[in-house]
């Protein structure tokens, strides 16, 4: 196992060369500045260690703004190669990386941590609970998706990123046609975040389950707690799929086994198969949350009660089944029998009509309201047309026959973008502009979210819209170059310059990030936005132990009523209890770094080593089975203090900030 | 909200800008050059129809509604009532979309079974068969019936149906002739099928379109749909001064590498059909050389032709090198470094 550094650090390209400088300074940076500002301690014990679900919720948000900028930087290299024709910005090689790379975070460390923090930070609160149901498995889910983006993260300057695209087909994906340990990280680093999502699915299931407050019925939740539950459902039925493929992914890989290979019997359309019966389920796991933000922001914002809450509640199931019954349209071109085609064409179309119920149920919510257009309701508003875009181009997708002339082209590429910027990105935006209040005590500054708003969806169309002509002018996808002669040139370099316009939106966003900071107003009320919902009737930001005595509901929409009907409940001092909360642990941080190591050193096919290591995995179990800490008591003076202290000024002196 | 409307306003606008740029690209989708690409176009066609429609019904009622019920200065104190839904509507608008994929459903099936089948007015003409392999990164063509193989041409007779057999030596790719037909897979040890007719004489673009590594980019073939007397002439031509490949040749043509077009008289198909699921491996995992980062170990197979010597856990530079110089002597423009940094 001698090592050579030039091979195990990826050497010889400029622009990685760039990057690893960059992250080695980032880094030292982060130790020095961490060190001199004594923060070590306070990191660990408030953030590291913690188990509370809001922390966790705001962690998985870090993570997953900054993989957004890793996957949109990407994405910027890939619009930069394309722009002109026969361009030699990157070669062959880094752009099939780039794009494989970009895919994979996007969806799985963009998307996912960005919806699963929300989730984290509000469902609790919604549902008038103290926390999750299980607090240290929530730190464990989190800290296994690090873990997994990490490795993943790395293999572009230690060992090579993976180059077989994002849905890693086989036999390009096994070891015939991919030597090198690139697809090696995609298995792993997938597996261990892959473990963290099913156990938050499990976690989000029983919370939502066991832990509603009194008189919450299912019929009464907020629709965001709705769509949650049903995606933490089909992460549970789908994510197990996803593991069994890649641990026959890797066995292929390391060890030599011929599940998914063309020599030795292997199928190599049976990885298809497994991959979409996971990757389809997933496009929904990421945006049936995002249609419950939607849902709860448009109704706070036209001031109206959701139209059609049973329908929609409906509509959600309807889309959690047939989820599970369309994957085969990723392959309609695979030769299947016409029988076959038509039956996954109904199928997929089928999506459309509960889709379509909700869309007009959105509609019909703002029509009789009083529409406020706050940033965060300007993002629920350009979903309706945008999504709308997207899913249309889908229906006409699904129709088998002419799929055959849009498979894997350009138009491909511009659907799924229209349907999960829209339906993924625009309502974390919105999600992000609503709930930032409540998870740090200041608004986002309304202005420059203006301008990240604007600039965003004008750049969003400006690069793809053109994508839709390409591909039906037989642009193909994940081509790194193209002829003058194919008359591409264009549109291309229309989608490129969109892209650098979506790119100015985001560092809006950053800027706006650190400019509220900074400035914003701390005096803002515990119900910044006259809002509808539970998670409004705590303090803001909200008290670690959330809710002093657990309220209780009696109709939809409960804290609205609350307000209306003069039912806030007062503070008495003998109706408060003590209240039991978990303590804070190092074992799942601990076990992330475990699995991230261990995991480092199966990828790179050292297996004796990558078993020694997992050793420490189980230790960690081990130690965790011996584990006796009950968890502590906050006491009754400390709440009773804490609310008198937010309700007596909840509302003195607060301005109204969105007019 | 005024800003609501200009953002209506824009977006129709850059719509309007794209479709009427994209009419002056004559996209190749909407110009079938054949039966089967123009049923496809019909389906099509439907559909934009349909679906502009409903983009229409929507998009007016959205602006309508955020139009009218947004806030203003001077409702600043209408309280919007209590309102839960309306079952008639709620089944009204499931409805109508219920119907509207009933509409898409009946054509779609019809026209994925319709071209599965040889066009309608060409069932009584024998159809010429065509063996279409791929391989990393070029495409085969081999006429059984006539005795010759093509490498990254096809030249087809007009109205004439050609039925092609479709399958790969390695990867899989997909087999797409936008102006002819719409595009199926290959996949090594399986076979695909696919029938298309061209109309008129005239070359037309064929392409791979399912990712298949560093030379995927230039993986591109020219279909020449000639008169049937100029197709019989080119025939004999091949068959008089085409060159004999040999199996060594073959198997070497099969390693990753661009290669220019390439004719001979005779054809793959008397040593290997790689649609057979016992057919021998054509792998070189050793060529597959990423140019950077951890090697990792490549596993020996016993079946494979040329991985027999041990000695696969390294790099092969020689190989390499091989790669690229075969390259720089192709015409395909679209080659570009695919030997790593």
């Amino acid at each position: 196992m001698g090592i050579k550094w030039d091979e195990f650090f990826v050497t010889g390209d400029p622009l990685i060369f760039a990057s690893q400088i960059g992250i080695a300074l980032t880094l030292v940076g982060a130790l020095a500045g961490l060190t001199y500002f004594k923060k070590w301690n306070y990191l660990w014990s408030e953030w590291f260690t913690t188990v509370d679900h809001k922390k966790i919720g705001i962690m998985y948000i870090l993570v997953g703004v900054v993989m957004f900028l890793r996957g949109g930087i990407d994405g910027l290299m890939m619009k930069g190669q394309t722009a002109v024709p026969e361009n030699d910005f990157l070669n062959a090689q880094h752009y099939n990386e780039v794009f494989t790379t970009h895919g994979v975070i996007m969806i799985l460390f963009v998307a996912m941590p960005l919806l699963i923090g929300l989730m984290n930070f509000v469902i609790p609160l919604q549902i008038g609970a103290r926390d999750v149901a299980f607090p240290q498995l929530n730190a464990l889910s989190f800290w296994l998706t690090v873990s997994g983006a990490a490795l993943f993260n790395i293999s572009f300057i230690i060992g090579g990123s993976p180059d077989a695209g994002w849905t890693s087909y086989f036999p390009l994906a096994g070891k015939e046609f991919s030597p090198g340990i690139g697809n090696n990280f995609y298995a792993v680093a997938l597996q261990i975040a892959g473990a963290g999502t099913l156990m938050t699915g499990i976690n989000f299931v029983v919370t939502v389950l066991k832990m509603r407050t009194k008189g919450m019925t299912l019929m009464k939740m907020p629709m965001f707690t709705w769509t949650s539950f049903i995606t933490s459902i089909i992460i549970v039925a789908s994510f197990p799929i996803f593991t069994v493929a890649l641990a026959l992914m890797t066995f292929d890989r390391t060890f030599g086994t011929h599940f998914f290979t063309i020599s030795g019997g292997g199928m190599d359309m049976l990885w298809a198969n497994l991959f979409w019966l996971w990757g389809h389920p997933e496009v929904y796991i990421v945006v049936l949350p995002a249609f419950g933000m939607l849902s709860d922001i448009i109704s706070t914002f036209a001031r109206k009660t959701l139209y059609g809450y049973k329908s929609m509640v409906i509509s959600i199931v309807m889309i959690s089944v047939l989820s599970m019954l369309v994957w085969v349209h990723h392959f309609f071109t695979m030769g299947n029998s016409a029988g076959v085609n038509s039956f996954f064409s109904i199928t997929t179309m089928a999506i459309a009509i509960p889709t379509g119920v909700k869309v007009f149920n959105w509609l019909f919510t703002m029509r009789k309201g009083r529409i406020k257009f706050t940033t965060a309701m300007l993002w629920a508003l350009a979903f309706v047309p945008n999504f709308v875009i997207g899913g249309v181009t889908g229906v006409m997708l699904a129709m088998a026959a002419a799929d055959y002339q849009y498979h894997n082209t350009l138009f491909l590429v511009a659907h799924f973008h229209y349907v999960l910027i829209p339906g993924v990105v625009f309502p974390i935006f919105a999600g992000l502009y609503f709930w930032w209040p409540k998870m740090f005590g200041y608004m986002l500054n309304e202005k420059i979210g203006k301008w990240h708003f604007w600039l965003f969806v004008v750049g969003f169309n400006v690069t793809f819209m053109p994508m839709f002509f390409l591909g039906l002018d037989g642009a193909v996808r994940r081509a790194y170059t193209y002829s003058a002669e194919t008359g591409f040139g264009p549109l291309m370099m229309i989608s490129a310059v969109g892209s650098v316009i979506l790119a100015a939106g985001f560092a809006a966003l950053v800027y706006n990030i650190y400019w509220s900071a900074r400035n914003a107003d701390r005096n803002i009320g515990n119900d910044p936005w006259d809002a509808r919902t539970l998670e409004w009737a705590t303090a803001t930001p909200v008290q670690h132990y959330n809710f002093a005595s657990l309220p209780e509901v009696t109709k939809l929409d409960a804290f609205w009523h609350m307000k209306k009907n003069n039912q806030l409940q007062p503070l008495s001092e003998d109706e408060i209890e003590e209240i039991h909360l978990p303590s804070n642990t190092w074992i799942p941080i601990y076990m992330g770094v475990v699995f991230g190591i261990s995991g480092f050193l199966l990828v790179f096919e050292w297996t004796i080593a990558a078993g020694v290591a997992a050793i420490g995995i189980l230790a960690g179990l081990a130690f965790r089975s011996f584990d006796y800490d009950e968890g502590f008591h906050v006491h009754k003076d400390e709440i009773f203090e804490t609310e008198s202290k937010w309700r007596k000024g909840a509302n003195k002196g607060v301005k109204n900030h969105v007019s | 909200m005024k800003k609501s409307k200009l953002f209506l306003v824009s977006l129709t606008s850059i719509m309007a800008v794209l479709l009427l740029s994209g009419c002056e690209n004559n996209m190749v989708v909407f110009n079938p050059e054949g039966p089967i690409a123009r049923q496809i176009l019909e389906l099509i066609n439907f559909s934009i129809a349909l679906m502009l429609l409903v983009t229409v019904v929507v998009f007016g009622l959205f602006g309508f509604i955020v139009w009218k019920y947004r806030e203003r200065k001077d409702n600043l104190d209408y309280e919007p009532p209590e309102e839960h839904g309306s079952t008639v509507l709620e089944i009204i608008w499931t409805v109508i979309p219920i119907l509207i994929i009933v509409a898409l459903t009946i054509p779609t099936v019809k026209t994925i079974y319709a071209i599965d089948e040889i066009p309608k007015g060409y069932e009584n003409k024998e159809p010429l068969v065509i063996n279409v392999t791929s391989a990393d990164w070029k495409w085969i063509f081999s006429y059984p019936e006539q005795g010759i193989e093509t490498v990254n041409y096809v030249n087809i007779p007009e109205d004439r149906p050609i039925d092609f057999r479709l399958t790969s030596a390695g990867t899989m790719q997909s087999f797409w002739i936008p102006a002819l037909a719409g595009q199926k897979y290959t996949m090594a040890k399986a076979e695909t099928q696919l029938y298309l007719v061209a109309d008129n004489p005239g070359s037309y673009v064929g392409k791979n379109t399912n990712f298949n590594g560093q030379g995927y980019a230039g993986m591109e073939f020219e279909v020449l749909s000639q008169t049937q007397k100029d197709f019989d002439k080119w025939i004999k031509d091949v068959k008089e001064t085409a060159p004999k490949m040999t199996l060594e040749e073959y198997e070497k043509m099969l390693e990753p590498s661009h290669l220019g077009r390439k004719t001979f008289s005779n054809t793959h198909l008397e040593w290997v059909d790689h649609s057979d699921p016992h057919s021998k491996n054509y792998t070189n995992p050793e060529m597959y050389d990423r140019g950077h980062g951890w090697p990792g170990k490549i596993f020996e197979d016993k079946d494979n032709y040329k991985n027999k010597d041990g000695n696969n856990d390294h790099l092969n530079h020689e190989n390499n090198e091989d790669m690229n110089h075969k390259e720089s002597e192709t015409e395909d423009s679209h080659g570009g470094d695919h030997s790593g940094h």
